[in-house]
């Protein structure tokens, strides 16, 4: 197993508010990690240093081998290899599905009009929206939009995704067909890290579950440990009270 | 025919050549406006006082200052600089540093209303800054600021009258020059305002038409 992400000691503050303090971890190549943890507590902070939406204060971030750094690498190069899936589906209401599909691989990376289009298609084959590819997105519903921004994602041959809270923003019934996206995408060796309460997704497609809470990870370890035996009593009481709701 | 009467509709044409001359005029300053406004608009934005600093003086300054000194400046001033301009040129820049000023707060406003998660998304499938604001964020807010850009043309074509004091046969201009001659003030006065209106009219139609054309479904 190769490594692909590495952070070490990642601190990010807002004025005075000092949201990750020291953050550690490494992931490897296929990998899917679940990270939770109660509001407030940095995850999504998190992910967004990751790719460097945020920049963090102190702290190194190696990603398959270099060091995510705007004064040191081409920025634009790493995030077009790190695929981020908001809550929010951020999908570009002006431009079709397929134009939202397109439009970063022609002009971040070169591809051709034509081959751009053929992949899109492919794409929007796997996630189940092919005859959704003329719609604009606010013509689908949300659990549709948040397949097409995975596909959009996917677009770009990430090596790494990042999902913060995927399905929070989408109605109950919709939330299955978002996840069996994300499932069917970690079984094809997809490396993931995914901020989520859904913990049924949690037991069934983590490798390992990671408890953030203020500002740095509490705890972590294969699911089935995770909830049968949470060592920390943060972790415990998190878990019973989302557990048991 | 009376007189009165007879006056505006003989010298109609030549009326009409100096509504040509509006439209021309305002035009090139509608671009002029729009390109400054553009890069002013963002530039207010930015968090680089280099650019959000001259930014702010220029679009307060602009507003704070009446178009018809700004005018006597670019073509009574400048050439005391050393800098002269034709009458044409003048005319158009200087309605056009103007335009850009108020079309710099409508763009500004125009950014702000699209929410920050689309220019992050951009950025985070590696689009850089400039391909962002091209294809994401300054599409979308042009749809949202048409109406208020529309009024804002609809504004500069009137405002170009004022181009007449530097001796542009505008439409103001070529109906002063027929009164001069005739002395029928009122009728073609009046005839020069049903220029105007006529123009004013088909611009804001025109506008709401792009404006449905280009609505996201
Ligand atoms: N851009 C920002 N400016 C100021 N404060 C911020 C900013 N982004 C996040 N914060 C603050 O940082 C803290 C951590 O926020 P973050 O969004 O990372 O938490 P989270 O774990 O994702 O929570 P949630 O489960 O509610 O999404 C919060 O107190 C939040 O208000
Ligand atoms: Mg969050």
């Amino acid at each position: 197993m190769s490594e692909i992400l590495r952070v070490e000691n990642l601190w990010k503050s807002f004025g005075k508010l000092t949201v990750l303090k020291g953050v550690n971890l490494t992931l490897n190549r296929g990998e899917v990690l679940v990270i939770v943890g109660p509001s407030g507590g940095g995850k999504s902070t998190f992910l967004r240093c990751i790719n460097h939406l945020e920049k963090p204060d102190r702290g190194r971030i190696m990603f398959d081998g270099q060091e995510v750094d705007e004064s040191k690498v081409n920025i634009n190069q790493i995030r077009s290899k790190i695929g981020m899936v908001f809550q929010q589906f951020n999908l570009f209401p002006h431009l079709k599905v397929v134009e939202n599909l397109t439009l970063a691989p022609i002009k971040v990376k070169g591809l051709e009009e034509s081959e751009a289009m053929e992949k899109a298609r492919r794409l929007l084959e796997k996630v189940g929206l092919i005859d959704k590819i003329d719609s604009y997105p606010s013509q689908l519903s949300g659990g549709q939009q948040q397949r097409v921004a995975i596909a959009r994602a996917l677009m770009m041959d990430p090596d790494l995704m990042l999902f913060d809270e995927p399905t929070s923003a989408l109605d109950p019934e919709l939330v299955g067909e978002v996840l069996d996206t994300m499932k069917s995408l970690a079984r094809d060796g997809m490396t993931m890290i995914v901020v989520t309460h859904e913990m049924g997704f949690a037991k069934e497609v983590a490798d390992r579950i990671a408890f953030m809470e203020d500002g740095n990870f509490v705890e972590e370890g294969p699911p089935k440990e995770f909830f049968k035996n949470p060592k920390n009593p943060r972790t415990r009481e998190f878990l019973s009270r989302i557990l048991n709701v | 025919m009376p007189y009165w009467l007879e006056v505006p509709i003989k010298s109609f044409p030549y009326l009409l050549k100096g509504a040509v001359t509006t439209l021309e005029v305002t035009s090139l300053s509608v671009l002029l406006g729009l390109l400054i406004g553009t890069f002013v608009g963002m530039g207010r934005l930015s968090r680089n006082p280099i650019f959000s600093r001259p930014a702010t003086v220029y679009v307060e300054f602009i507003r704070g200052t009446p178009l018809l000194v700004q005018i006597y400046i670019i073509y009574f001033g400048l050439p005391s600089l050393g800098l002269n301009l034709p009458k044409f040129p003048a005319g158009i820049i200087a309605l056009g540093i103007n335009s850009g000023a108020y079309v710099a707060e409508i763009v500004r406003a125009g950014i702000q209303s699209i929410s920050h998660g689309q220019y992050e998304a951009a950025r985070s499938l590696g689009l850089t800054h400039w391909q962002a604001m091209r294809y994401i964020i300054l599409p979308q807010a042009f749809r949202n600021i048409l109406p208020a850009l529309g009024n804002e043309f609809i504004a500069l074509t009137k405002d170009s009258s004022l181009v007449s004091v530097i001796a542009i046969t505008e439409l103001l201009r070529a109906g002063q020059i027929v009164i001069s001659r005739t002395f029928q003030s009122f009728s073609v006065y009046f005839a020069v305002a049903l220029l105007y209106f006529v123009m004013t009219f088909t611009m804001s139609r025109m506008v709401r038409w792009v404006e449905k054309r280009l609505a996201i479904p």
